[in-house]
């Protein structure tokens, strides 16, 4: 553990960092245009071609506006609840292998912040914890609105992280390990996991817009019942802070759904092209990169498609059906694999 | 099922809903999803209805009847004797004007010696049905094909002589609406003073 090592280390993680927060950036301008296009409009585009400035404008518009709080709110949690939102949203990125590793003078250097052997369960950790931003900033506004949206967030995402722990369970059971760099490098080729858990693929990708409040389950801010839910009381960049999450959380959900259903930063023919091994790690981020664009766009694809659930209707979904169907899952898997294991 | 309970729909468009069952694959909602996620990506190659509207401009009808505007004549003095028929024909009551003896030094201004000291159009009121401009006898008031704009405030929808005068630099082309149809709908107007 040398100096080298800490200082690549840390630009990685700035690497990253950078990369999350210009991804979320550019995605509030894709999602508007993705909108417009699906609603046969063209989108925003005056703000330089084709609109490119439009986020930047955004953003300056938020960094100006009047910082509102309001009198009967609770100072310190107020201003927790986003930052704690925007931080636990972008830890994730930390275990999320963007790479193999780029070999640089015979050392090797792995695109990936931390190899830690719990990868997953790190994934799972943090994603219990991304409630409380929420709940804590509809609790400190002291509003009825922003109150009913936290609660409904809250008991949104604990139901559906059960079933989303069960559709990865069948995972784990299948590729032995919690780590997402060794789940990543048993896909290799075409052993992608989605070939042999299309239904622990479906039921986890419905969690991921559940757990990411995405329309079709944006009930924690939905609209016209809520005038924003949660977000109702905030105002100036903490609303920034919270709509900004929001979209780093679709990024890092495409991410995770890339790394552990479609084979991560691997490629179909990858070994018979007889690249390079650094030419292969380039080329394979960028394959990550166009499947986690790819599920970004299904995210908006799906927005602009589907209405939002009633909210027993949501609660009968995530209890009384995919829960059931992760756990019928767990077992055909565990059967399957029980039954290759003695024949 | 009885003849009586079809005549609800004379249209033929009306369903009978039913509250039946569902199906397992609609219970399973994924078939319909599908189906939803299709028809929006039709739709996001579909040919995009939006006009970029300060470069681009709608084609107007040939016949658009906007703005009014007050015409002078050759010699730039203003036509209005403020007879105030265009006044009487409106339906929407939208023109008010107050007439004004024409004094010795004036003759330049205006075209006969009686003329209109404050003309004003509401046009909030205005319905541009263009009646003033069939009953005007002294073609002097005209309906262009230039907008109104949008304003804050509802009194600055009353449009005064300043804005409805054409300048004397800058007249004002209504030859786009004289088309055979509209001169056809003014036919009786043929008078031998504005020759």
């Amino acid at each position: 553990m040398d100096g080298s090592y800490i200082l690549y280390k840390i630009i990685l993680a700035s690497v990253i960092l950078l990369i999350s927060l210009v991804v979320a950036m550019y995605s509030t301008l894709i999602e508007r245009k993705v909108a417009g296009f699906f609603q046969d409009r063209i989108g925003p585009n005056r703000a330089g071609p084709f609109g490119v400035f439009q986020p930047l404008a955004d953003g300056l518009k938020l960094f100006f506006k009047e910082e509102f709080m309001p009198g009967s709110a609770d100072q310190f949690l107020y201003i927790l609840g986003p930052s704690l939102t925007m931080m636990i949203a972008l830890l994730t990125s930390a275990v999320i292998p963007w790479g193999n590793s780029l070999s640089i003078n015979g050392i090797e250097y792995s695109l990936q912040v931390a190899d830690i052997n719990v990868g997953v369960l790190y994934v799972f950790a943090i994603l219990s914890i991304g409630v409380y931003g929420i709940m804590i900033g509809g609790w400190a506004s002291n509003n009825k609105y922003a109150l009913i949206g936290a609660v409904r967030a809250a008991s949104q995402m604990i139901s559906y992280e059960l079933a989303m722990s069960m559709a990865i369970i069948a995972i784990i059971m299948m590729s032995g390990t919690l780590s997402l760099k060794d789940m990543v490098e048993q896909q290799h080729g075409m052993h992608w996991n989605i070939f042999y858990q299309p239904l622990g693929f479906l039921i986890f990708i419905v969690c991921a817009f559940a757990e990411c409040n995405r329309s079709p389950f944006d009930l924690p801010e939905c609209e016209t019942e809520l005038i924003g839910g949660y977000h109702t009381e905030y105002s100036s960049m903490k609303l920034g802070f919270y709509l900004f999450a929001e979209y780093i959380n679709m990024f890092i959900s495409s991410a995770m759904i890339a790394t552990l259903f479609f084979g991560g930063y691997n490629f179909p023919f990858m070994d018979d092209l007889n690249l390079s091994h650094n030419a292969l790690t380039i080329i394979g981020s960028l394959v990550l990169f166009l499947k986690i664009s790819f599920f970004l766009f299904f995210f908006m694809w799906v927005r602009w498609t589907l209405p939002r659930f009633r909210y027993d209707q949501l609660m009968r979904l995530g209890w009384k059906s995919l829960l059931p169907l992760a756990i019928v899952n767990v077992l055909i898997t565990g059967f399957v694999i029980m039954v290759k294991n003695h024949l | 099922m009885s003849e009586n309970q079809n005549i609800g729909s004379l249209s033929g468009r009306s369903k009978v809903v039913s509250n039946k069952k569902m199906t397992f694959a609609e219970r399973i909602y994924l078939p319909a999803i599908f189906g939803g996620f299709a028809i929006t990506l039709s739709h996001f190659f579909k040919k995009k209805v939006t006009i970029q509207y300060p470069e681009v401009k709608r084609p107007f009808s040939e016949i658009y009847r906007g703005k009014h505007v007050l015409k002078r004549d050759d010699e730039g003095r203003e036509r209005c004797t403020a007879c105030g028929l265009c006044a009487l024909a409106c339906p929407a009551e939208a023109i008010t004007m107050i007439a004004a003896e024409r004094k010795e030094d004036e003759m330049h201004l205006y075209r006969e010696e009686k003329y209109a000291s404050v003309y004003e159009i509401d046009m909030l009121r205005c319905i541009f049905c263009g009646l003033c401009e069939e009953a005007c006898p002294k073609e002097a008031i005209f309906l262009t094909d230039q907008m109104v704009f949008s304003d804050l405030h509802r009194e600055d929808f009353i449009y005064g002589k300043d804005v409805l005068v054409e300048p004397v630099d800058k007249r004002v082309d209504i030859s786009h609406r004289q088309t055979p149809e509209v001169l056809k709908f003014k036919l009786d107007k043929n008078q031998s003073h504005n020759s």
